[in-house]
């Protein structure tokens, strides 16, 4: 069996040795560099641009300004294309701007012979702004005398859906409200590779781009937008990359360099990102105002809840028109018997623009309302866990976004599972009365999530399979490594299906959209969901044709026949082999007459998503004196359907986790609210967590078989990062009485909450 | 461009030549093929371009070329030899140490270094931690990494 079980990574033994090859790694003969010039203001309209410094110095080839780019408007968000013009993604940008918007905005582009000539010429551009008023915050983004910060106004969309029943009703049936105000940082993804992208020409009219980019057959779709070029004339590689978490499921360098190398006779041009850039001028996760009202009855059922989001999306929209929604929907998947109210604003504002990150909104709305729950069970005196084991979703739920019940579900087993391993009871009694500086307390927040984006969106995958003349198999997916994994898992499944060991089957890593199966990337959690039924029929067709050309070869009837551990037997006796297939493969080959190259591709649309769900569990020590946490002991569980690669879905859970504590207790990307200066874009100031400053991570799964995919799995990119604000938070409540109801919990900021509570 | 000429052993090869005075070890590295080296920031924050030189680990972004001369320059290439993982590699492969993989050559480093240096000592996992600080990870959350330093510590 190749499903379940840890098998060594695809990719792991190049990746220990040096050998995986990322964008930056590749070079061609008299490839150019190009480097932004950037604005020194959060926002203004450009009064004058003079390039004759940087034009003059030695090494510089060409300069471009804003005068020079087509004047054409494209998205940059990493959706699959829609086919309804009302659910198309915002088109703000222009390649390079007259109308700066943010601390960095891009106004000309400098091409050199070298990184160092780019950098020095970019430099000597002289730029004169008239400045315009800075909306940093939402307060001033949305006051009504406010700058328009893009033509039609600061707010790019308000949603809002009402489902299982209504408020009032709903309010009618609740013994007490709670109500609180939540608020989130920006964060940045951090990711270790910054963005690097190239491209050339092959042909007069036929582009190549390499790029670390999620998303490569969306980026292909986009740099055709944004140039006017028919899609099939680009062509989009993406090799290794490191890291994305959601940063490279925008397109961000790729336009550029493609306007770059046509508009210089096809010479290679590279971009690459400084840290310094990459940290502020690419995409970050929206900072979010959280508000949230519950209704509970005394017995502690939940009876509505209430949510208003108002989330600022920065200088473009990127992917900020979707985002609450998104979490929206996948939040009710966790208590569907309570009705739910949500509304979301989401606006402009002369800051980075924000885009997808890990778990996309989620973290951001879960922390409201697993705040507001917790308060809502200590009103009425429950216990935490008790509580939310009352009202999680059960097997035959519905749905409510998308009204079915036929899903996997694993909830209440988590909160048990988690009560236990953090020995929950005992604790909890142990911690009752303390005094003192140095106070434990515990926490818990739930959370739910999707499996990809249906039916806001199309679910789309390839595969093809190709048998080897040695019975290998070459595998070719459009699902995207990017370090989580899928390679090995996809490989894990069609080993599986088709009957053969797992070290026979290659994964083609690179995907290059003159070449790979369609599909739009890694993102929403949805790659090895939405691959598997492609995987899946793909193998179960090459296996058919395996046989087929096993009976062309003996005569035997293909249904007394089967393909286990690589060999042919007789269907049901594993000693009778009939068959070695590395024997059939080069038959299929080679014989003069009979056969052919062995292959199967299929290209699968996903109708479902299944709902995946999930805590966190936190024991604590805050020193309240010194307003410093840390953390004893912390746990996630998981209900992520079957574990196709035990070893791999832990290390989901660990880097979802670390970043869930960072967001919680240390990093925010601080902005001056008056000028829109940015003070921390760089990895000195903006406080990624070290090893130093993680806890022993635990990891533990409720295996669940979901019935939608072939394999039983469901959704594990995203969710490990969801539930470790509101669980720090109660647990910090716990402990010292005080709530917190803003990330990031930093001892500054805990020291004006003890302050204010009068504990110091 | 002024250049001085310098003789170092990379990976147990000698090499002789001559260098751009401004020329980080780093780029130099890069530029010969040896790209387990990255560039995470090129200012020392990240660890990604960690290197051992005289087995001891540098962010080689911060480490002139120049003052490699005379030096034994060892990267995550060098550490396979013969198609034989080293026992921290091997160890990063059981532990699953790896996702992306762009900062694993980089603690692969580190840990080889921490290890080295530490022979024979018994450690806690929280020294285990300690002398790997100097490398960001954003995937793995250091816990299988440091698991990995462990095992290795035990091969």
């Amino acid at each position: 069996m190749a499903v379940g079980q840890s098998h060594i990574r695809k990719d792991v033994r190049a990746k220990v040795t040096g050998k995986t090859r990322y964008t930056d790694d590749f070079s061609m003969p008299g490839m150019l560099q190009a480097k932004y010039v950037r604005s020194e203001i959060a926002h203004g309209l450009v009064k004058s641009i003079d390039t004759s410094a940087a034009l003059a110095m030695p090494g510089v080839e060409a300069v471009f300004t804003y005068e020079d780019v087509p004047k054409i408007h494209f998205p940059t968000a990493g959706h699959p294309f829609s086919l309804d013009p009302d659910h198309q993604d915002v088109a703000d940008r222009l390649l390079l701007t007259d109308h700066v918007r943010y601390h960095g905005d891009e106004v000309a582009i400098v091409v050199a012979r070298d990184l160092l000539s780019a950098e020095k010429a970019a430099k000597a551009v002289k730029v004169e702004y008239e400045e315009l008023p800075v909306c940093v915050t939402s307060e001033a983004a949305l006051a009504k005398d406010a700058p328009a910060i893009h033509e039609g106004g600061n707010i790019i969309k308000s949603t809002t859906f009402e489902i299982g029943g209504t408020i009032s009703d709903a309010e009618k049936e609740a013994d007490t409200v709670v109500e609180g105000t939540y608020s989130t940082p920006i964060i940045l993804h951090c990711h270790l590779e910054n963005h690097t992208a190239y491209a050339y020409m092959d042909d007069n009219d036929h582009l190549v781009i390499v790029s670390s980019t999620q998303i490569p057959h969306i980026c292909r779709r986009i740099v055709g937008q944004a140039l006017d070029m028919p899609w099939p004339k680009i062509r989009v590689i993406k090799p290794y990359i490191g890291g994305g978490f959601g940063n490279k499921q925008d397109v961000v360098l790729e336009p550029m360099v493609a306007f770059l190398t046509r508009k210089l006779g096809g010479i290679p041009v590279k971009i690459e990102m400084s840290r310094e850039e990459c940290l502020v001028a690419t995409r970050t996760r929206h900072s979010q105002t959280v508000t949230v009202r519950a209704g509970v009855t005394i017995t502690g059922t939940i009876k509505f809840l209430d949510l208003n989001v108002v989330s600022n999306t920065g200088a473009y929209a990127s992917h900020g028109h979707s985002i609450p929604m998104a979490a929206g929907s996948k939040s009710c998947n966790l208590y569907p018997k309570s009705v739910t109210r949500f509304s979301a604003t989401t606006h402009y504002g002369n800051i980075p623009a924000a885009g997808a990150m890990r778990a996309y909104g989620s973290p951001q709305l879960f922390f409201g309302i697993e705040c507001a729950l917790e308060q809502a069970a200590r009103k009425i005196g429950m216990d935490s866990v008790e509580f939310r084991i009352k009202n999680s979703a059960r097997p035959g739920d519905i749905v409510p976004k998308t009204g079915t019940n036929e899903h996997s579900v694993g909830m209440v087993e988590c909160l048990e599972k988690g009560r236990e391993l953090i020995d929950w009871d005992r604790k909890k009694e142990e911690f009752a009365s303390q005094e003192g500086a140095l106070r434990r307390g515990l926490g818990v927040a739930s959370f739910s999530y999707g499996s990809g984006t249906y039916p806001a969106c199309v679910e789309i995958a390839g595969c093809r399979l190709v048998l080897n003349q040695d019975g290998t198999v070459h595998m070719q997916i459009g699902a995207t490594e990017i370090g989580q994994g899928s390679d090995t898992a996809l490989a894990q499944m069609a080993a599986e299906t088709l009957g053969i060991e797992y070290d026979a089957v290659h994964v083609v890593s690179e995907q290059d959209t003159d070449v790979s199966p369609f599909d739009p990337g890694a993102y929403a959690s949805r790659q090895t969901y939405v691959a598997a039924p492609a995987v899946h029929r793909a193998a179960k067709k090459l296996k058919t044709k395996i046989l087929e050309h096993c009976h062309l070869m003996t005569g035997d009837e293909v249904e007394n026949l089967d393909l286990v551990d690589g060999k042919i037997i007789r269907r049901g006796q594993m000693e009778n082999v009939v068959l070695e297939l590395s024997k059939l493969a080069l038959d299929s080959y080679y014989h003069k007459e009979r056969g052919g190259q062995l292959t199967a591709e299929v290209s699968s649309k996903t109708c479902t998503n299944a709902p995946s769900y999930g805590c966190t569990f936190v024991d604590l020590e805050v020193d309240i004196e010194m307003c410093i946490v840390t953390i004893k002991q912390i746990i996630n569980v998981h209900d992520a359907g079957k574990i196709i690669h035990p070893l791999s879905a832990e290390g989901q859970v660990h880097g979802g986790m670390a970043m869930g504590v960072g967001m919680a207790l240390f990093e925010e990307l601080l902005i001056d609210p008056e000028s829109g200066w940015i003070y921390n874009g760089n990895l000195l100031d903006y406080k990624i967590p070290t090893c130093m400053d993680i806890p022993d991570l635990e990891g533990a799964f409720v295996e669940t078989f979901d019935p939608t995919s072939p394999y039983g799995n469901k959704s594990l990119g995203e969710p490990p990062i969801i539930s470790q604000g509101p669980a720090i938070r109660n647990a910090i409540w716990d402990a010292t009485g005080v709530k917190i109801d803003e990330m990031p919990m930093t001892p500054k900021v805990l020291f004006k909450h003890f302050a204010n509570a009068g504990l110091i | 461009m002024q250049t001085i000429n310098i003789k170092l052993t990379i990976n147990n090869k000698k090499y002789e030549m001559d260098v751009d005075i401004r020329k980080s070890l780093m780029d130099l590295l890069r530029e010969m093929g040896f790209t387990s080296v990255k560039q995470g920031c090129g200012v020392g924050e990240c660890g990604a371009c960690t290197v051992l030189v005289d087995d001891v680990s540098v962010d080689s972004c911060l480490y002139l070329a120049v003052w490699a001369n005379n030096k034994a320059i060892r990267t995550a290439e060098g550490e396979c030899k013969d198609g034989r993982l080293s026992p921290v590699q091997e160890a990063y492969v059981e532990e699953g140490a790896v996702q992306c993989g762009f900062c694993t050559p980089g603690l692969i480093m580190a840990t080889t270094s921490f290890l080295e240096k530490n022979k024979g000592k018994k450690l806690s996992r929280e020294e285990v931690k300690k002398g790997h600080a100097g490398n960001l990870c954003r995937c793995t959350g250091y816990q299988t990494i440091i698991n990995a330093a462990i095992t290795a510590g035990k091969k």
